[in-house]
């Protein structure tokens, strides 16, 4: 057989990509680094999609046609992206990661389908193999809107009897659908069609009832699935760079879910299954007995802050909702001025998604050596002389340390309570995402600002201003 | 069932050994990744899982013109697929574009 160059040239553009997407992932790892990790990857992904279009052949040895579609289709999504990343305000960046998610999850649904259509079914090996890519991206379609529409607030969570029952019953009927279709191999459209419905109603009813405060996790299990289906599409194709590409990512997104189950000392299976606003009516009534709360006016907080020796911040979601990480960097910057040491802790799940603090303070020029992890911050709560907590309320929990019944019993939490003085900025005394009352907010060294978060920082900067 | 799950092994033996390879790939490269960065870097994954496109273009390329169904779906792929990889490389380097170092 001769040597087919083209072949060869796209072997290597293969390879480079595969590479690139390996030392891009590595470089996204170190803060320094990460800016031209993501751009290698991207070229790396640029340079195979082109390849793919220019040099492909299928197994008949023929070059792929339908340009114009394939072109149009790329020029469309890569404007919508484009415009859609480039307009996204920062707080939206979770839901923005899910919607990106979903699309690559849909993509991967699709490709199944049509290559579904033109099976002979002589290989019942890539009948499974697609099926597969199915199952898992359209459950990774559905989940991720459904995330996405959470995080944006349209869609609320719902819980009821029996619920993860029902869902592993439609996930059952999904797989055994799939298993029908691979044993009798044959073109079947209504079974098919009745697979993809309940691949879409499990993505629904899997992300339905989990909690804001499990959102990163499932936000990060729903991107390693759609690395898993295009691993899967890899294997149909025979594609290496889709192979690595897709492993990479589903290895890699798995093992970050469960670093971050691991943070929050519960395992995957207990954040899927076990619904984590489901004792609040209970915790709530055991917990509004206990003792009062006392508040705090602007200008004593002020004091207190200024002649403060060291500050650990606290932020938690409801800085993000507030926006009020650029008044926080300016409070932050005002009291180093005057000699305060500040300082942010961040609780590794403390948002809507792994190191959503980060990247919200990152907004507001906070310099990343300011951020503590949650270890270190711990070592520091004892020589803190105020800990200001903005709109964080479960990873501050004292319950999660000592009471045994409360829902998240085991969650390592940051310890402000060893600080001086603690002040809680919040916007009113409702319970927290997971619904749990909290026993901070009634200890004698606690405050409390209610208010807007923003607001609040606002007066807070001025009356320091004029001390 | 135990010949067949050989048989397929064996079959597929080179692709099997870059799955196997891969996965330990990832988890080392993710083992160390501080916190700061888990945002980023779950986006920036997101964007290479888009690699996914390159089956969308192969379908849509290998389609019959003839064939509707299949190019409207195939179509929508891509779309869907470009999405993923621009959106999600775009946004990795905003949130990245935030994160350098300040005296």
């Amino acid at each position: 057989m001769a040597l087919d160059v083209q072949q060869v040239i796209l072997w290597l553009i293969y390879l480079f990509g595969s590479i690139t997407f390996i030392l891009g992932l590595k470089r996204l790892s170190h803060p320094e680094t990460a800016r031209t990790g993501n751009l290698m990857a991207a070229v790396g992904m640029s340079v195979a999609i082109l390849g793919t279009i220019f040099l492909y052949k299928d197994t008949n040895g023929e070059k792929l046609h339908n340009h114009i579609w394939i072109f149009g289709g790329i020029i469309i999504g890569a404007l919508v992206g484009t415009l859609t990343a480039r307009r996204v305000k920062m707080t939206a960046m979770p839901q923005m990661v899910s919607l990106f998610n979903g699309m690559g999850g849909a993509c991967a649904a699709i490709i199944s389908i049509v290559e579904y259509q033109k099976y002979d079914f002589t290989d019942s090996n890539i009948t499974a193999v697609t099926l597969a890519a199915l199952l898992i991206g359209g459950v990774s379609f559905s989940g991720s809107m459904v995330a996405f529409g959470k995080l944006n607030g349209n869609v609320s969570d719902k819980v009821f009897p029996g619920q993860s029952v029902f869902n592993m019953i439609v996930l059952l009927i999904a797989i055994a659908l799939g298993v029908y279709l691979v044993v009798y191999p044959m073109q079947n459209i209504v079974m098919l069609t009745l697979m993809i419905t309940m691949c879409l109603l499990y993505g629904v009813l899997f992300v339905l009832p989990i909690g804001g405060a499990d959102m990163p996790v499932v936000i990060s299990l729903l991107n390693s699935f759609t690395g898993i289906a295009a691993a899967c599409g890899g294997f149909i194709y025979h594609n290496q760079v889709m192979l690595t590409g897709g492993i990479l990512v589903g290895s890699a997104g798995t093992i970050l879910t469960i670093l971050m189950c691991r943070a929050m000392n519960r395992s995957l299976l207990n954040v899927i299954i076990g619904n984590f606003g489901g004792n609040s009516t209970a915790a709530t009534q055991a917990g509004s007995e206990k003792g009062n709360i006392k508040e705090i006016s602007i200008s004593d907080a002020a004091i207190l802050l200024s002649y403060s020796k060291k500050i650990l911040i606290v932020p938690g979601y409801g800085l993000a909702v507030a926006q009020a990480q650029h008044i926080i960097h300016e409070l932050e910057m005002l009291l180093e001025e005057r000699g305060v040491e500040v300082k942010y802790a961040i609780h590794p799940v403390a948002g809507r998604m792994p190191g959503h603090m980060n990247v919200l303070l990152a907004e507001a020029d906070v310099s990343y050596d300011r951020l503590l992890e949650m270890e270190d911050a711990n070592a520091e709560f004892g020589t803190t002389d105020a800990v200001i907590v903005i709109g964080a309320n479960d990873v501050v929990n004292p319950a999660a340390k000592n009471d045994k019944s409360s829902p998240i019993y085991g969650m390592p939490i940051l310890e402000v309570e060893n600080a001086q003085n603690v002040i809680v900025m919040k916007r009113s005394m409702n319970a927290g995402y997971a619904g749990i009352e909290n026993q901070l907010f009634y200890e004698p060294k606690t405050r409390m600002l209610f208010g807007d978060a923003k607001a609040s920082l606002q007066k807070l900067v001025s009356e320091v201003k004029a001390n | 069932m135990i010949d067949y799950l050989f048989n397929f092994l064996y079959e597929n033996r080179e692709m099997v050994f870059i799955i196997i390879l891969s996965i330990f790939l990832g988890i080392e490269i993710i083992a160390h990744v501080p916190t700061v960065l888990h945002t980023p870097l779950m986006s920036g994954a997101n964007a290479i899982h888009g690699v996914v496109i390159i089956g969308a273009i192969i379908v849509m390329g290998s389609t019959q013109p003839d064939n509707y169904f299949a190019l409207l779906l195939g179509f929508f792929a891509v779309i869907l697929g470009t999405l993923n990889v621009v959106g999600g490389f775009v946004v990795t380097d905003r949130m990245l574009e935030m994160f350098r170092k300040r005296k």
